[in-house]
C-alpha cells in the first residue's frame, strides 16, 4: 500500500507541535519570570519529544533513506504542513499564552480522538502525548483566567491577543486530501467533528475569564496545504541554521 | 500601604515540599515565587519535579512559617548540647531490631 498520505496525515500533526515548540524556544532565557521561563521551555521540550517520535515513525514509512532530523530540518517551507496559528510570533506574553490556549485545547481533543485510530503506532503516541498536553491545557487555561481576570492591563492585552488569533482558529478543523485519506482508513482523526466542542470549551473558559469570545465570519488558512504567513521564513531560518551549516551534525 | 505597593510588583515567596516516593516524607526541596498558591504548584512541578523526582508536592507562602530566632540559639539549642544521656545510647539493642 502507498503510504505517501499516511506521512503527510503524520506531518500534519507533528509539525504543529514541532513549530511550536520551536516558538516556545524561542522564549528560554526570556520568561517574564523564572518560573514561568521553566513552564514554558517544559511544553516545548514535551512538543519535541512528541514531534521526535511521529517523524520516527514516518521516516520507517519512508521508501527514502532518511531519519527524523531530515524530516524536522530539511523540509523546504512549502513542505511543512502546520496550521498557521502555531507559526504566529511571541508578539508578547499574552500572545504566547493566546497562541498555547487556542491550540491545547484542540490538540487535546485531537489526541483524545486519535487514541480510536487503527495505526497502533500513533496510538501509542497518542496515549502517552495526552497526560502532556492535559497539563499544558490546564496551563495555559489558568493563565488566561489570570490574565483575563487580572488587571486592566493584562485583561486588555489578552483579549487583543485572542481576538487577533482567533481568525486562525478555524483551520484547525480543516481536512486536506491526505488527512481525507486518513480518515476513510480509520487511522486519522475527523477533525472537522471536533469544532463544535473545541469552540464550546474555548468560550467557557473565556467567559470565566471575563473576555470577550470573538464573533469572526473571516479567517485565514493555507498553512496545512504549506502555504504559509511571513512569519514562517524567518522561524525555519533560525531552525535550520545548524543542519544547513553542518551537514548531518548531531549531539 | 507599602506592602502592597510591593506586591503589585512582586509575587510573594512560596516554600516547596516535595514527596519524592510513596512513603517517605515531605522535604523541603527550595522556595519560588508564584501570584497565590495554585500557581505556586504549578511553578513547582515545572521547577522541581521536572526531571521525576516527585510523587506528591506541597507548598506554603513563606510569611506563614515561623521561624526560631537565630540570635536566641543559645537558649534554644545550647541547653541539649552535654545532655548525652537523651540519646539512645546506653543500652543494648537486639540484633533483630532493624533501622534504628
Amino acid at each position: 500500500m502507498n503510504k505517501d498520505f499516511l506521512i503527510k496525515y503524520i506531518y500534519g500533526i507533528a509539525d504543529n507541535a514541532l513549530i511550536l515548540g520551536q516558538r516556545l524556544g524561542e522564549l528560554t532565557g526570556h520568561g517574564p519570570t523564572l518560573e514561568v521561563d521553566i513552564a514554558t521551555t517544559n511544553i516545548s521540550l514535551d512538543l519535541f519529544g512528541q514531534v521526535r517520535s511521529y517523524f520516527q515513525y514516518a521516516a520507517q514509512l519512508s521508501e527514502k533513506e532518511i531519519t527524523e532530523d531530515d524530516i524536522a530540518f530539511l523540509r523546504t517551507e512549502r513542505e511543512y504542513l502546520n496550521v498557521l496559528l502555531v507559526e504566529q510570533p511571541n508578539r508578547d506574553f499574552a500572545f504566547v499564552i493566546g497562541r498555547q490556549f487556542l491550540f491545547d485545547h484542540f490538540h487535546f481533543l485531537l489526541l483524545t480522538e486519535m487514541q480510536k485510530s487503527h495505526d497502533q503506532t500513533l496510538v501509542a503516541i497518542a496515549k502517552k502525548s495526552l497526560k502532556e498536553v492535559s497539563y499544558h491545557k490546564r496551563f495555559s487555561s489558568d493563565w488566561i483566567k489570570r490574565l483575563g481576570d487580572g488587571t486592566e492591563e493584562s485583561k486588555q492585552k489578552i483579549q487583543t491577543a485572542i481576538d487577533d488569533l482567533w481568525r486562525f482558529t478555524d483551520e484547525l478543523f480543516h481536512l486536506t486530501e491526505d488527512d481525507k485519506k486518513a480518515v476513510e482508513e480509520g487511522i486519522g482523526v475527523d477533525v472537522s467533528k471536533l469544532k463544535e466542542t473545541y469552540y464550546k470549551n474555548v468560550a467557557e473558559i473565556l467567559e470565566e475569564a471575563t473576555l470577550e469570545v470573538p464573533e469572526l465570519k473571516y479567517f485565514q488558512e493555507g498553512g496545512k496545504k504549506g502555504i504559509h504567513s511571513e512569519h514562517m521564513g524567518y522561524l525555519l531560518t533560525d531552525m535550520q541554521y545548524m543542519q544547513r551549516t553542518y551537514p548531518g551534525m548531531k549531539w | 500601604m507599602s506592602d502592597n505597593k510591593k506586591n503589585k510588583k512582586e509575587w510573594p515567596l512560596f516554600e516547596v515540599f516535595v514527596r519524592s516516593k510513596n512513603g517517605l516524607e515531605h522535604r523541603h526541596f527550595g522556595s519560588l515565587h508564584a501570584a497565590d498558591a495554585e500557581m505556586a504548584l504549578e511553578n513547582a512541578r515545572d521547577v522541581y519535579t521536572r526531571r521525576n523526582e516527585g510523587v506528591s508536592i506541597w507548598v506554603v507562602e513563606a510569611k506563614n512559617i515561623k521561624a526560631s530566632n537565630p540570635d536566641e540559639n543559645g537558649e534554644m539549642f545550647e541547653p541539649a548540647s552535654d545532655k548525652v544521656y537523651r540519646h539512645p545510647t546506653f543500652y543494648d539493642l537486639p540484633d533483630e531490631v532493624k533501622h534504628m
